[in-house]
């Protein structure tokens, strides 16, 4: 049985092909360079956080999302006021693309009590819902029950929305999404299951861990949901076909699930042994050569002549400074203190009702 | 005053939390077209409709984490689990979605749900299906658990659990759903409505002698045993029942058995880190010096839920069973 990855593409996107559906045709030049910007974004804050985890700054895991920003990013882009997004824990690209912000990102990782949940997610845990963003989960496939009810709300109270709902390739096996498929399909949810195929499920590659006809998301036929398939590292296809699912949860309130043949550069997380255990230096660098979405999207910006390159160049400084300043902002925050471990577990008490003064809810001394 | 069953009590709570606010849903297994496995939401589905009360397929995780998923965003799902045995299928759901995503998100969303459903033994269906697990359910800060004893306090407890903004999970009984007990007609209350409040026991009796600790039936349990300790033996008992687990209404507890000096925790929870293990360390620390006898504890045979019917009868705790016990720390006024 081979282990390597079953992402490598076919064959490369005629690069004109999505560019002239109506969602990409209708793009000013200032919103392909904010894609762009914004993928640059989550690539330097990742890179800082991954030299501040390596000077021990942070506890625990941090998966980075480098190599797969196109996804993310290529889609947030897309959503209107009741759209929402849920994810697992590769979490960091999501929030950042929908608008929160490096310092309370950066300073979460650091654990510090201006992070974006104070302290008390780290960087599996991020959350926004006033940006509509619902997490950041850790268990696998445990979101996609959780992105059917968000979806569900909006269905039962009239709303013309969708959620996308982010898991991936190795969360394909957890029974939990195998019952939001049926109940999405059956109850005809506006959700967008996107499968984040970056071939690997941890360190187990998609051969080694799942069984499948044709594709992952082909499952979904079992369930009468349609799906498609997307390579990742184009932007236009990225945006083309997952505007089809929208718009399939918006004007008929039916699921779709999207597969999306990508790459991480990084270890599941950055402690794992990479390269030296599963994969081939080779078979990363070729995808950081052939198929990393920056350099995809940016080198099709300078074709169509609506990127120069000291306009990257001024992008590439500025997000670098950016995250550098998230740095700068996590290291001087604050620590939370013993004091903030009881805060925020009951609504009642937070809010200090009734309810909440009535009984004991913590059992310490 | 009326007399409606357990059952009764908590499908008149769902019905006026159904009118009281148009975010409650009833979701589960059976809950609609077929009337309830337990008939508890009979006729809720006919009254409210398709889109207040749903039949959910046989997927607990599914369903559950649809429930948590459709909270965030401010639905109130009423969700039934045909049993409480079933919500292992769903623990990632019920235990790490619903108790930490306030957390986690450093309080920017709350999770206003209610699991319901019977736990309990005794019916014969065995091991699998005879679960209590309210003190797993305890074990965890985020999560609320009731267990209502009486029609009375199914009522209160349920409407307050809807209203809860926090995950609460009500662990009825399937023993008690016929049992009738005293609700007052909404007319007769001063409120116009029943609300028990979380977080507050009730005394069932009162009593001089000794105090009998329970939840759920083991609270009826207890109060069959104090009627046969008050005529065969002349000792007064007293019945604290619990009503809500998390949150904890210590004090009542405290000033019972600062009263009696004697106490004794009765459930049908299985002994190792039962909710009786919590009460009973409680009560060493905090009124040690009120104590006239060791505490002690009675709780089912530590096994799983046996299947032949009268052995399970005796392997949930009994009046019978509790006198005894009672017994071996009192002194009896007559013998």
């Amino acid at each position: 049985m081979s282990t390597s990855a079953k992402t490598t593409p076919t064959t490369v996107t005629d690069p004109t092909e999505f560019a002239t559906y109506a969602i990409n045709a209708k793009m000013t030049t200032e919103e392909k360079i904010h894609i762009l910007a914004e993928m640059v974004r989550v690539r330097r804050f990742e890179e800082a956080a991954f030299e501040q985890y390596q000077k021990g700054k942070m506890g625990g895991f941090l998966h980075l999302y480098n190599g797969q920003e196109s996804v993310a990013i290529g889609q947030i882009s897309l959503l209107g006021q009741n759209d929402h997004i849920i994810t697992a824990y590769r979490d960091h690209a999501h929030a950042l693309g929908v608008g929160m912000n490096m310092n309370e990102c950066m300073a979460e990782l650091y654990g510090k009590i201006t992070g974006c949940s104070k302290g008390k997610g780290g960087s599996m845990h991020f959350f926004d819902p006033e940006k509509n963003y619902w997490g950041g989960h850790g268990i696998v496939g445990g979101q996609t029950p959780l992105g059917a009810g968000l979806a569900f709300h909006l269905k039962i109270n009239g709303q013309k929305g969708c959620c996308l709902c982010y898991l991936g390739d190795g969360a394909v096996n957890q029974g939990a999404f195998h019952e939001a498929l049926n109940l999405a399909g059956l109850m005809d949810l506006p959700v967008i299951y996107v499968i984040e195929n970056n071939g690997y499920s941890m360190g187990t590659s998609q051969v080694r861990s799942s069984a499948w006809k044709n594709c992952l998301a082909y499952r979904a036929d079992g369930y009468d949901i349609v799906w498609d398939m997307i390579n990742g590292w184009d932007i236009y296809e990225v945006r083309a076909k997952t505007q089809i699912a929208i718009d399939r949860a918006h004007n008929e309130s039916r699921p779709t699930v999207i597969e999306v043949s990508t790459y991480r550069y990084h270890g599941h997380s950055v402690a794992d042994a990479n390269a030296k255990k599963y994969r081939s230096e080779d078979e990363i660098k070729r995808f950081e050569c052939e198929f990393d979405p920056i350099k995809v999207w940016r080198d099709r910006l300078y074709t169509e002549g609506v990127l120069t390159e000291d306009r990257y160049k001024q992008i590439d400084k500025a997000a670098k400074e950016e995250a550098k300043a998230s740095v700068l902002f996590a290291d001087e925050s604050a620590y939370p203190t013993v004091e903030d471990i009881t805060k925020d577990v009951y609504w009642e008490v937070d809010n200090d009702t009734i309810a909440g003064r009535t009984g004991r809810h913590f059992f310490n001394d | 005053m009326r007399q409606i069953t357990y059952r009764e009590a908590i499908r008149e709570a769902l019905d006026e939390e159904l009118a009281n606010d148009k975010n409650v849903i009833l979701m589960g297994e059976e809950v609609a077209q077929y009337n309830g496995a337990y008939k508890v939401t009979q006729g809720l589905w006919e009254k409210w409709g398709d889109s207040r009360v749903m039949d959910m397929p046989i997927s607990e995780a599914g369903f559950i984490g649809m429930g948590i998923g459709a909270s965030m965003l401010g639905t109130r799902p009423v969700m039934e689990l045909m049993f409480w045995s079933f919500a292992y299928v769903a623990f990632d759901q019920i235990i790490n979605n619903a108790a930490s995503v306030r957390y986690m998100s450093g309080g920017k969303i709350n999770c206003p749900i209610v699991i319901r459903g019977p736990a309990n033994g005794g019916t014969s269906v065995g091991a699998t299906h005879s679960h209590t697990p309210e003190n797993f359910i305890a074990n965890t800060p985020g999560l609320k658990v009731v267990c209502p004893a009486t029609a009375y306090d199914a009522k209160g407890l349920m409407k307050s659990a809807i209203r809860d903004n926090d995950p609460v999970y009500v662990m009825e009984s399937t023993v008690l759903y016929g049992e009738l007990g005293d609700v007052p007609d909404n007319a007769d209350l001063p409120n116009g409505e029943l609300l028990i409040p979380l977080g507050v026991a009730d005394i069932k009796r009162e009593g001089t002698d000794i105090s009998l600790i329970a939840h759920g039936r083991s609270v009826i349990v207890c109060l069959q045993a104090a009627e046969i300790l008050q005529n065969e033996h002349g000792i007064s008992a007293e019945v604290v029942d619990l009503r809500s687990i998390r949150p904890l209404d210590e004090e009542t507890i405290l000033e019972s058995v600062r009263k009696t000096n004697r106490a004794i925790y009765v459930e049908e929870n299985k002994p190792f880190c039962g909710v009786g293990s919590q009460i009973v360390s409680m009560i060493q620390e905090k009124a040690f010096d009120d104590l006239d006898a060791p505490v002690l504890r009675i709780s089912a045979i530590d096994a799983p839920a046996f299947y032949s019917p009268p052995v399970e009868k005796m392997q949930l705790p009994y009046a019978s069973q509790v006198v005894d016990k009672v017994l071996t720390i009192c002194e009896p006024a007559y013998a």
